[in-house]
């Protein structure tokens, strides 16, 4: 597996290939901790205004302008301010974070201190899934190493910041990816999504005021404090600052997680060169799920000579959106409805029954793709699915029901031939005569 | 699909009243999650604690492990089952003493989980949900697990295995004592 920069001096991936790089030792001897002493130095609001210009946008999946996000922390409150680290990566075809916690753990710390620094934060917490336990290990020696050199605990470095952080272990629930959710599991319940508003920034764990960020987004904070948040927005483009870590997985000769500048040109190039290009030779491009399994599927055709540009505009522009930046890349021997039909039991699966649209919407979409596998297919099932979507889309309770019904509704809209033949292969495999 | 698998919840759980009792070594842990809480927020504490008690009793929350966790944090039985039938890697019923969990999500399904999943099954005679007659392998299906770049894996325990290859599953099987 691949992991590396390209059209970019490796920032987020800087130490990924550098011998004990999740030390403070060797850390620091990369310039870590800088940034620290760096935003110390500065007023908090300057800092929350560094962020603001950077053009930082939340890199868990939502893409929401962090600066903003603490912006609207209340600076003035008797609570107890938190921040809180979402490092739930569930998302399918997303696995960056993974590797920014095994082998730079101490970027994380550092981002997590100079938020507590801007918000007036002084306790953190890192929500680590909890199939990850090895990074919450790896998370905790990097803590203690931490706090022993003074970088986590009382009146840090001499600014009168107090800043303790922790790791917190979740058990299996993709929603807790979604920041309130996860808000709920940190406090011992289940993984229900909350009402907002109030929103986690007025109301979050505990009834505080609470930040919660994606790792990737965290670790960037130190390198936009250091070289200033318009230099950093610079690497990108103006709308969507800095670089991207895209994980790529699938049928590609190189997957892996790939540092790209926002903006990069040509998403057949990134693909077809810079990953390898298709894993078998003589097996044509399909499908691409650029941003993890909850944005719309695009077909070849709206990639091959498009040159859709890989950030937050580009890839709208293209028919779909960066999410998480999780690619899954499918050959021409994938039946698109056989990986529909494989993500919407993900989405059966990980639906946390709060609400009706998702919980029973996804279970009936199940029921029928099971229906027609097994050759009961019927002409009107198309409609019938993109009804059932549109009666979860944008009427569940939290985004997990939307991100249910995209994959349906443009694998349908853009391979209607695979979903027709479907229907008719399943039911002559079957016996069954179709009626399509 | 849960009424006639053996991953059914309803069937063989046994409830008791029992509360489980626990080393020194094993309260000191416990305590050491609880601490870092705030201290009227215990609750907390309960998934991390869930897991601890899981680890102790054998890889599985029975109803003793359970009860004490609620004496211990001041919860009611009921708070602490809430929490712990939500998320999957709770085992609700026991599992054998190495638990293979394969990744069926997208990516590992189109890098070759069908051929890994026959594999390991027929090798080990039981189906997904099941467990092996000698106790030794329970096989579960799981969701994306985040190794997608090094699809397919499976993760046995704690432990992650990937880029796996039918040959691959077999020396890591027959490392399993």
């Amino acid at each position: 597996m691949e992991i590396k920069a390209i059209g970019c001096e490796p920032l987020q991936l800087k130490l990924m290939h550098v011998k004990d790089g999740h030390t403070l030792k060797v850390y620091k001897d990369h310039g870590g901790y800088k940034a620290l002493e760096k935003a110390f130095k500065m007023a908090p609001a300057d800092v929350i205004e560094e962020v603001k210009t950077s053009a930082l946008r939340g890199r868990g999946g939502a893409g929401f302008p962090t600066g903003m996000k603490w912006s609207f922390v209340p600076k003035e409150t008797p609570k107890q301010k938190y921040v809180v680290c979402n490092a739930d990566e569930s998302e399918p075809g997303t696995f960056k974070d993974r590797y920014l916690m095994e082998r730079d753990p101490h970027a994380l710390i550092e981002g997590m201190i100079i938020a507590g620094w801007a918000l007036g934060a002084n306790t953190g917490f890192i929500y680590t899934r909890g199939e990850y336990k090895y990074l919450i290990d790896i998370m905790d020696v990097a803590i203690a190493e931490a706090r022993e050199a003074g970088l986590i605990g009382k009146n840090i470095l001499g600014s009168g910041l107090d800043f303790e952080l922790y790791t917190h272990t979740g058990a299996g629930a993709y929603i807790c990816g979604e920041e309130t959710a996860l808000l709920s599991s940190l406090e011992g319940y289940r993984g229900h999504p909350r009402m907002k508003p109030p929103f986690p920034a007025v109301e979050g764990v505990y009834a505080s005021p609470t930040v919660v960020n994606n790792v990737e987004t965290l670790t960037a904070v130190p390198q936009i404090i250091n070289m200033g948040g318009t230099a950093w927005r610079d690497l990108g483009t103006e709308k969507s600052g800095g670089t991207k870590l895209w994980s790529v997985s699938g049928h590609v000769k190189k997957p892996g997680v790939y540092e790209l500048p926002m903006g990069y040109a040509d998403m057949e190039k990134f693909i077809m060169e810079d990953c390898g290009g298709m894993l078998r030779g003589d097996k044509k491009l399909k499908a691409v799920i650029p941003g993890g399994s909850s944005v719309y599927i695009m077909n070849a055709g709206q990639v091959i000579g498009k040159k859709v540009t890989m950030d937050y505009e580009g890839l709208v522009a293209g028919g779909s959106s960066v999410g998480s930046g999780g690619f899954i890349v499918m050959d021409e021997t994938v039946d698109v409805m056989e990986s529909t039909k494989n993500l919407t039991e993900f989405y059966k699966h990980e639906s946390c029954g709060w609400c009706t649209p998702c919980r029973e919407g996804t279970d009936w979409l199940v029921k029928i793709f099971n229906r027609i596998s097994e050759g009961g297919g019927r002409p009107e099932d198309a409609q019938l699915m993109l009804d059932i979507c549109d009666n979860i889309e944008g009427k569940s309770f939290c985004p997990l029901g939307d991100a249910a019904a995209w994959p349906i509704q443009s694998a349908i809209r853009q391979f209607p031939e695979d979903f027709k033949k479907w229907l008719v292969d399943k039911a002559q495999t079957s016996g069954v005569t179709a009626n399509v | 699909m849960a009424a006639h698998t053996a991953t059914s919840f309803t069937d063989k759980v046994l409830v008791s009243d029992e509360v489980a009792e626990f080393s020194p070594e094993v309260i000191d842990e416990m305590k050491a999650h609880v601490a870092k809480y705030p201290a009227e927020r215990s609750r907390s504490a309960l998934i991390p604690l869930l897991f601890v008690v899981q680890r102790e009793r054998g890889g599985w929350l029975d109803n003793p492990g359970v009860n004490f966790l609620a004496k211990f944090l001041n919860l009611e039985v009921t708070d602490v089952w809430e929490t712990a039938t939500f998320y999957s890697m709770f085992n609700l019923r026991p599992v054998g003493r190495h638990h293979i969990q394969i990744c069926k999500t997208l990516s590992c399904k189109i890098m070759g989980e069908p051929e890994i999943t026959d594999h390991i099954c027929t090798k080990l005679g039981i189906h997904p949900g099941e467990t092996t007659e000698d106790g030794k392998f329970t096989v579960t299906m799981v969701e994306c697990l985040g190794s997608c770049g090094t699809a397919p894996m499976m993760q046995i325990g704690f432990d992650y295995h990937e880029d796996l290859t039918t040959e691959k599953v077999d020396k890591i099987l027959e490392a399993c004592k």
